[in-house]
């Protein structure tokens, strides 16, 4: 068999307009879905994620979430030790008594989350039963639900993907067929907070959050419900909510002030919002917007900008660097692309842009050695290798850790990108 | 099931990354899921490694288990191969793998590639990091070393082993036993794994001994060698004055020379800064030490007989060497704590009540959270422990730093007496602390300006959702915007306003 199934190096085959898309196999260099436990778990206060997998798992998770794991985080790993593989019985007994050490030192926890791994997919522990039993046991207390986060299921962002579409079947039915707008995907509270705003100041409402602040304050949803995602990586969780019947109002990603405007404009199209009303919401944040990023744009305009896959949000970013700041985007490295949800970001990329699905990683280097862009948005096992190689880079996770979303955050979001030139610019040695 | 938040090793697969990185024309072929590369970040961002580490992952993911992961491993190997060309190929398996039974190492073998396959079986459900460190350099050491084919010379020589990649402050031991070493006239051989190719390997049996730097690692090849070759190997690690010269006596031992000259000319400034009148403060300071085996056991050493310490607690998380630190520790009159469960250790240290601990990135936050002065010894590190100026921990040179390293938390003596004299002046008061430890300074009052802009309460309570190490920033500068422009009150959209004013 040969590993890359596609050679994405030559764009040419695509049409007019229409951004190239690759497919290419082989070594990934990627996070699993364990990661998305780091941000997920500031969010959702008064829940628990408790991984069952192996010693690799905890280390990972160590490894992503740098000193907060000294900070009585809310989440850990029951690590798997030679006596459970011997008996799937004894492993959820083990389980079980973990759960109740965690949950008696823990009393503040309403939701425990049972964490899938590799090891744990590939033994088949039953981790569905075992939140049902365990549910049984700790309600009315702590609700224990289920996802998988394992390395051959996700990549990176699609852990959360996974624990929303965990969460989907615990929301409650909407008491009647009313309209409700429901923002889906974790956002820095500061970033929700300013979308509440604004939605409010257009009419629109109720609106809920998913994942919400607290597990006991899940937002409702019903036919009445029409969702909006606020991040690209939300694939199951968008099914689980049409199953719900719910349903997707399509929009670019809140990234940057068009991104952010034609967002909000999605939305307010679909209630039937006023031109007028939406002019008066959004303008001046979106003037704003503007003006925090055109100082940036001098500094990026024209320069040329390559993404390894990391998190799905790389077609997002790349339209707001090439339309707002003026930047070339080369390759768009993206784990998957969803074609649907991602339809109205493409359609805004320049013609011709190459998009590339999955990963080769040595070719991809190859090619991005060959290209020399002036900027690569990498991972930090590929990040410093690359430097050293004279090659400028923004470390990727940065961009899923730090509010980036909505209009207050366009500048903060370009400057990510504009430091490591400024740096590069500064240094004398 | 074990219940873990903080792992003091990873698994043991990393240990053989440890090693495969540390070596040169070596390549590690790592039957793993798709996620497991982020081990390369150790390397590439706490070491902060030039290159990715050489390794080749076969990221299967689930619709591979169907049965072609071993397809997958095949063209892994043989991709890397071609790409890397390295002298000889490390085969083995992550923990997932380890349950599809693949076989990675029979089946590299079955693709006849021009170069050796030595593979490497870790068991990761039972062992650790170091486990499968020292485990990885045992089997390349079997596969490659010859005994020795050139006559002894009139020079003695050695190999040094245990360095790798990831390990606390290798890199610069390395440079001072070497410097010792040469002093000695002993010659050094080959250095392994760090540095070293699988050729340099094969050379291993030339040396007339080994010297083990770092026996959670190497200690296994020693052994092995020294059945196979006949090679002795050293005993003691050179860490603290006193071990060192043990080291140089046991060196010379095994070498057939003299180290009295070298002895007599001992380069420590330790001993004396230890005896010299602003350490009397130091008497009797309680310590708790905890690490890996190895440097705990010559931390409480050199805290007991060389700064006149009192050790209240010694302990590791390595259950390989638990034997040596339980004799270590009971020589100290203390029961050895042996445990890879931070809690237990937290427990134990607010127990013992140090005035201060040495150990890992861990204790070094548990210190924090009691207020406890702590100095680092042993792995797990964080990125501030690969440091870029030379700090060994072995050697002559590496008592300097332990002895500046340990007693910076502390207050200096001067420092201390000063305090006590002044400790109602408001500069100087009790809970000044030491300054590493991050003690808030006494608030300065602030100036209350004449003409205070009032915030409005949505804006104030935006402002709290700034992180608080830019709020002060975010503050002067939305109250200098609206100054500047005449606003009583900031709003939210003033706030707003004045972030991207300031943007620009
Ligand atoms: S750019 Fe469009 S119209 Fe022109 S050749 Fe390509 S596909 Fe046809
Ligand atoms: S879930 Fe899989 S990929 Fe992620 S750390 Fe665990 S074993 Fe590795």
């Amino acid at each position: 068999m040969t590993l890359a199934a596609a050679s994405p190096a030559s764009p040419g085959a695509a049409g007019c307009g229409e951004p190239a898309v690759a497919k290419e196999r082989g070594q990934r260099e990627v996070f699993c879905g364990l990661t998305g436990i780091v941000w997920l778990h500031r969010k959702i206060q008064d829940a628990f994620f408790l991984v069952v997998g192996s010693r690799t798992c905890a280390h990972l998770l160590q490894s992503a979430a740098g000193v907060m794991i000294f900070a009585e985080p809310r989440f850990a790993t029951a690590i798997i030790e030679e006596r459970d593989l011997a008996g799937l019985a004894d492993a959820n007994e083990a389980l079980e008594q973990i759960v109740g050490t965690l949950l008696a030192r823990r009393p503040d926890i309403r939701m425990l989350f049972l964490v899938g791994s590799c090891p744990s997919e590939v033994i088949k522990l039953d981790l569905a039963e075992a939140a049902r039993r365990l549910t049984r046991r700790h309600l009315p207390q702590v609700r224990v639900l289920h996802y998988s986060g394992s390395g051959i299921e996700t990549t990176f962002t699609e852990g959360e993907d996974a624990c929303l579409a965990a969460l989907v079947p615990e929301l409650p039915a909407a008491r009647d067929d009313a309209p409700a707008l429901m923002v889906v995907g974790a956002l820095a509270e500061v970033v929700e907070d300013q979308f509440r705003r604004l939605f409010a100041a257009m009419g629109i409402g109720p609106v809920g959050f998913l994942p919400p602040r607290l597990s006991t304050d899940l937002p409702a949803v019903g036919p009445g419900t029409r969702f909006l995602m606020a991040q690209p990586f939300l694939a199951g969780t968008a099914r689980a909510l049409e199953a719900r019947g719910a349903r997707l109002v399509p929009a670019p990603f809140p990234l940057g002030a068009e991104g952010t405007t034609l967002w909000l404009r999605a939305a307010a199209d679909d209630w039937g919002v006023t031109p007028r009303a939406f002019h008066e919401a959004t303008a001046f944040g979106e003037q704003r917007a503007r003006r925090a990023l055109s100082a940036r744009r001098e500094r990026l305009h024209g320069l040329r900008v390559g993404f390894f896959p990391d998190s799905q949000l790389e077609v997002p970013l790349a339209r707001f660097l090439a339309r707002e700041l003026g930047m070339v985007p080369t390759e768009i490295g993206t784990p998957y692309l969803h074609r649907d949800h991602m339809a109205p970001e493409v359609a805004l990329l320049p013609p011709g842009t190459r998009i590339v699905e999955g990963q080769h990683v040595e070719n991809q280097l190859d090619r991005f050695r060959a290209e020399r862009p002036d900027l690569t948005v990498c991972g930090l096992g590929l990040a410093n290798p690359l430097e050293a190689e004279g090659l400028a880079t923004k470390w990727s996770i940065e961009l899923v850790f730090s509010p980036i979303q909505g209009y207050e955050q366009a500048g903060d979001l370009a400057e990510l990108f504009v430091r490591p030139l400024a740096r590069r610019a500064r240094l004398e040695v | 099931m074990q219940l873990a938040v903080w792992t003091y090793e990873g698994p043991p697969h990393v240990g053989a990354m440890r090693v495969a990185t540390a070596m040169e024309g070596l390549h590690y072929v790592l039957h793993a899921p798709q996620g497991d590369t982020y081990a390369d970040l150790l390397f590439t961002m706490i070491e902060r490694r030039h290159r990715r580490p050489p390794v080749t992952y076969t990221t299967f993911q689930a619709r591979d288990l169907g049965g072609d992961t071993a397809e997958l491993l095949k063209a892994a190997a043989l991709d890397a191969v071609a790409r890397f060309r390295p002298q000889a190929l490390l085969v083995g398996a992550s923990c997932t793998a380890e349950l599809i039974q693949d076989d990675p190492g029979g089946l590299a073998r079955t693709l006849g590639l021009p170069v050796p396959v030595v593979p490497i079986e870790l068991p990761s459900y039972q062992r650790k990091e170091n486990w499968g460190a020292a485990e990885t350099l045992y089997r390349l050491v079997r596969a490659f070393a010859q005994p020795r084919s050139t006559p002894r010379g009139d020079r003695p020589t050695c190999n040094i082993l245990g360095p790798t990649a990831l390990g606390f402050r290798h890199r610069d031991d390395l440079v001072e036993i070497r410097g010792l070493l040469a002093r000695l006239g002993v010659d050094v051989n080959v250095v392994a794994p760090l540095g070293a190719t699988p050729a340099d390997l094969a050379r291993l049996g030339e040396a007339d001994f080994n010297v083990v730097l770092y026996p959670e690692t190497a200690g296994v090849a020693a052994e092995w060698l020294a059945r196979t070759f006949d090679q002795k190997a050293t005993t003691v690690v050179p860490i603290g004055v006193g071990a060192t010269r043990d080291f140089i006596a046991e060196v010379a031992g095994l070498a057939s020379i003299d180290a009295r000259p070298i002895l007599a000319a001992e380069t420590s400034r330790l001993p004396w800064y230890s005896r010299s009148v602003d350490s009397n403060y130091l008497t009797g300071k309680r310590v708790f030490v905890f690490g890996d085996a190895t440097h705990a056991i010559a931390a409480a050493r050199v805290a007991a007989k060389e700064l006149a310490f009192e050790v209240v607690g010694l302990g590791t998380y390595s259950r390989e060497q638990a034997r040596d630190v339980r004799a270590a520790a009971r020589d100290l009159g203390l029961e050895a704590l042996i445990s890879d469960d931070y809690l237990a250790v937290e427990a134990a240290i607010a127990a013992a009540q140090p005035e201060l601990v040495l150990g890992t990135q861990m204790e070094r936050h548990i210190a924090k959270k009691l207020g406890i002065p702590c100095a680092v010894i042993s792995a797990p590190v964080h990125v501030q422990d690969f440091p870029a100026r030379h700090s060994p921990q072995m050697g002559f040179e590496g008592a300097n730093v332990l002895f500046d390293t340990w007693v910076h938390p502390l207050m200096m003596g001067l420092e201390e007496h000063l305090l006590r004299m002044f400790r109602d002046d408001f500069e100087f008061h009790d809970e000044a602390g030491a300054s590493h430890l991050g003690a808030a300074p006494a608030p300065v009052p602030v100036p209350v300006a004449v003409e205070a802009v009032r915030w409005a309460q949505d804006a104030e309570s935006e402002l709290r959702k700034i992180p608080f190490f830019v709020r002060g920033k975010a503050r002067r500068n939305t109250e200098a915007f609206a100054a500047e422009r005449g606003l009583a009150t900031i709003t939210l959209e003033t706030l707003y306003d004045a972030k991207a004013h300031f943007a620009r």
